[in-house]
């Protein structure tokens, strides 16, 4: 199976990969795994005080379109509010990136992670 | 005819793995497709058909974690074509942290001894979780089927791991 050019740029060099200190108040970690495959990500938000997303940090072990998929959101989310990064789809995700179908779990999981992200920035808001 | 019927044993994750490769081999000799090389076409298809599937439930059988997986199919639960994403965070956590420890093996002073440290840590993790995962599919309780299932789900992260760790074995001692 042939990945797509920008599948292929994500995963050679791949955007905003590591973390941020999880103590941080202002940041939010998604943890997210695809049983199908096996893959794990962890994506971490950065959001200021008025819920805008600063920054992004992912880490993905699992395949060329999982790496791709959380490099490429993290790019996305960058500067939107927590309210438009959770309307980020799959969809979007895979249209972007010309996912084959047999990979649409990777893109699943992405939207997953920053889902996931945003429940643990709510969950902390309530504390 | 289920995989189990095929091979004339009870349905149950128990399987006696000393007698399922003697019927794979008898199986596969009565449904070769060089045994209908002077049958009809029709004859042959039939054969070749069979001999796939013969193929195909010896490698279901035969290991613990596709068993089971088919055991909960023949029960309504296809795990198989799932899509959806598991958010166990100290589950996954941990599932980072071996990641890690494999992706920076070559660091170690002995990266070799390192690995199966590794690997044996993660063999008896697999190994509780299909203690577990057998009683629950023996289980007559209401939820055991999805119990049964979000092992399932865990243990496939598991083996994809000491997958990788063989891989990386390979490496390790190859030059």
């Amino acid at each position: 199976m042939a990945y797509s050019e920008k599948v292929i740029d994500h995963y050679e060099n791949p955007r905003n990969v590591g973390g941020f200190d999880k103590n941080d108040p202002s940041v939010a970690t998604g943890m997210v795994g695809a049983p199908a495959c096996g893959d794990v990500m962890k994506l971490q938000l950065k959001i200021d005080a008025d819920g805008i997303i600063e920054d992004a940090k992912f880490k993905t072990y699992g395949c060329g379109s999982a790496i791709a998929s959380s490099s490429l959101v993290t790019e996305w989310v960058k500067g939107k509010s927590i309210d438009e990064a959770t309307a980020i789809s799959n969809m979007d995700i895979a249209e972007e990136l010309a996912l084959p179908p047999v990979k649409i779990h990777c893109s699943i999981l992405a939207e997953d992670a920053i889902k996931a992200a945003v429940e643990d920035y709510k969950s902390r808001q309530t504390k | 005819m289920n995989y189990f019927e095929l091979f004339k044993i009870p349905v149950s994750f128990d399987v006696d793995l000393s007698v399922l490769p003697q019927t794979y081999q008898q199986l596969q000799r009565l449904t070769h497709p060089d045994k209908f090389a002077s049958g009809s076409e029709q004859q042959k298809l039939v054969a070749l058909q069979k001999n796939a599937q013969v193929n195909e439930a010896y490698s279901v059988l035969k290991s613990p974690l596709s068993r089971a997986e088919y055991l909960l199919s023949l029960r309504g639960i296809d795990l198989q074509h799932e899509q959806q994403t598991i958010k166990d965070t100290a589950f996954l956590m941990q599932q980072m942290e071996w990641r890690e420890e494999l992706a920076e093996i070559d660091e170690q002073a002995d990266p070799l001894s390192a690995l199966s440290t590794l690997e044996l840590e993660i063999q008896q993790s697999v190994k509780n979780d299909l203690a577990r995962l057998r009683e629950y599919l023996e289980s007559e309780q209401l939820d055991a089927n999805e119990k049964a299932a979000d092992i399932i789900r865990q243990l496939k992260f598991l083996y994809k791991m000491l997958t990788e760790i063989e891989l990386k074995e390979d490496s390790l001692s190859d030059f």
